[in-house]
């Protein structure tokens, strides 16, 4: 057989991607359903752990209902939009659209009695993207939580905000410079201080140490993020 | 032709297992698959993942490849070795998504970045084209191992001194904000070296265990 003629090497060609194809197609339609139940839970997890509920990512999808007891999609005015499932809403894609075309997700929940509020960030870092969920406490001012995650960020140094120590410094600070008013002026939320912040500084956490680029852009995310929702939480009052 | 009568693991194809882990070694010796090294090798686990993805990627890349080897025009044997090696690295990631989440997580673009690791282009055009399937496999494992090797020393040096952990716990003690609140090494004033976790550093890791290597295994040296 003359491998080397251009007919053979036609034939060739369309058998392999054909089965090529055929087997890739099948791979990921046979995996597609595990995949999702990943992110899908992962997601369930980050928002649990936020409130400090630690489960495993297994585990998250049947505790998540019994925590979160709302999850809304509002509109830039603090109103609620019911015809959004907040949980469906990507924000990677969501926050690319305008202010007043974005629907902004908000969990509600409800842990030994005490009601929380959890807001999804999601920004840019110094790489690639870097997200999280912060929880406030029932005063709609105090953090009792955080979690961040990202994409690319330097590992030892900006990829730190996955960690504990970083993300424990939010507990107990506050977003706002006086409580319960929730207008633009009296808004400060948190931001990283690099050198470290003073231990009576409200509103400050400690950077990261080399990772000063990831730190400012996260104290930008989480600031841009939580402005949007002062209109529900002065509804709430 | 005496090929079909040689043992499974003759002399000669134990030699395809153990050569490229020393004496031919990709990394270290070829100079190949430098880029990988370089991106994967800031802690320990991640480098072990990587080592067997590629180990995956390269025994049955090499094993296929080695099947259809009389088969394959020769004009487009390099688009048909691109196209295999794809599937198998896209197949990699997808299994890596579905069953090994926080590890697919970790290694992120890396994964796809397989598909451009010159190791095992080189292997196929070098090895695969020209030799039965079941040595095409003992040849993938003994570069892949060889690979593997290089990567978790690597990984091991930059994880101790980089970040003071192996597999993420804390070998050198606990670092606290002060002094006191330190344990281990850190309550003594030792600090991280954050250089370490940069990329140059692989290089340079890369550079001494090269060294190393050819000082142990003279015949490596050349002669000028």
């Amino acid at each position: 057989m003359n491998t080397n003629s251009n007919s053979y090497t036609l034939i060739f060609t369309l058998v392999l991607v054909t089965v090529v194809a055929g087997l890739l197609a099948f791979t990921a339609i046979q995996l597609k359903p595990l995949q999702e139940d990943n992110i899908r839970n992962e997601k369930m997890q980050s928002i649990l752990a936020s409130i400090g509920v630690k489960e495993s990512r297994a585990n998250s999808g049947a505790v998540f209902t019994k925590y979160i007891t709302k999850q809304l999609a509002l509109k830039e005015d603090g109103t609620v939009d019911p015809d959004v499932d907040a949980f469906t809403i990507n924000m990677k894609n969501e926050i690319k659209k305008k202010p007043s075309e974005q629907r902004y997700p908000i969990y509600i929940a409800e842990n030994k009695g005490k009601t929380s509020y959890i807001i999804p960030l999601f920004g840019k870092g110094l790489w690639d993207d870097i997200w999280g969920y912060i929880a406030l406490d029932s005063d709609k001012n105090t953090i009792i939580g955080a979690v961040y995650d990202h994409k690319g960020e330097t590992p030892g140094l900006g990829a730190e905000i996955r960690e504990e120590w970083f993300q424990k410094q939010f507990i107990g600070k506050k977003i706002l410079d006086k409580p319960n008013d929730f207008s633009k002026n009296n808004f400060v939320s948190v931001h990283t201080v690099k050198g470290g912040a003073k231990s009576d500084d409200i509103h400050g956490v400690n950077a990261i140490s080399g990772g000063t680029v990831t730190s400012t852009k996260l104290s930008l995310m989480v600031k841009e993020r939580m402005e949007h929702y002062l209109p529900f939480f002065q509804s709430k009052k | 032709m005496s090929e079909d009568k040689e043992a499974l693991f003759s002399k000669k194809n134990i030699k395809l297992l153990t050569d490229p882990l020393n004496d031919n070694n990709p990394i270290t010796v070829q100079v190949l698959g430098i880029c990988s090294a370089l991106a994967i090798t800031v802690q320990l686990k991640p480098a072990i993942v990587m080592a067997i993805a590629v180990m995956f990627v390269v025994v049955l890349s090499n094993f296929t490849v080695s099947l259809l080897r009389n088969l394959i025009p020769n004009r487009i044997r390099i688009i048909v070795q691109l196209v295999i090696v794809a599937a198998l690295v896209i197949i990699v990631d997808q299994i890596l998504k579905a069953y090994a989440f926080d590890v697919s997580k970790q290694l992120s673009v890396f994964v796809g970045l397989i598909i451009t690791n010159c190791i095992i282009m080189g292997r196929l055009e070098a090895f695969a084209l020209g030799n039965t399937p079941w040595k095409s496999i003992l040849d993938g494992f003994g570069n892949a191992g060889g690979y593997g090797i290089i990567l978790i020393i690597v990984a091991f040096f930059r994880e101790l001194l980089g970040s003071g952990k192996l597999f993420g716990y804390e070998i050198l003690g606990h670092k606290g904000v002060t002094l006191a609140e330190s344990t281990g090494l850190y309550h003594y004033g030792y600090q991280n070296n954050g250089f370490m976790l940069l990329s140059p550093m692989a290089l340079i890791v890369l550079g001494i265990v090269i060294w190393v290597q050819r000082s142990k295994n003279r015949k490596l040296i050349e002669q000028h």
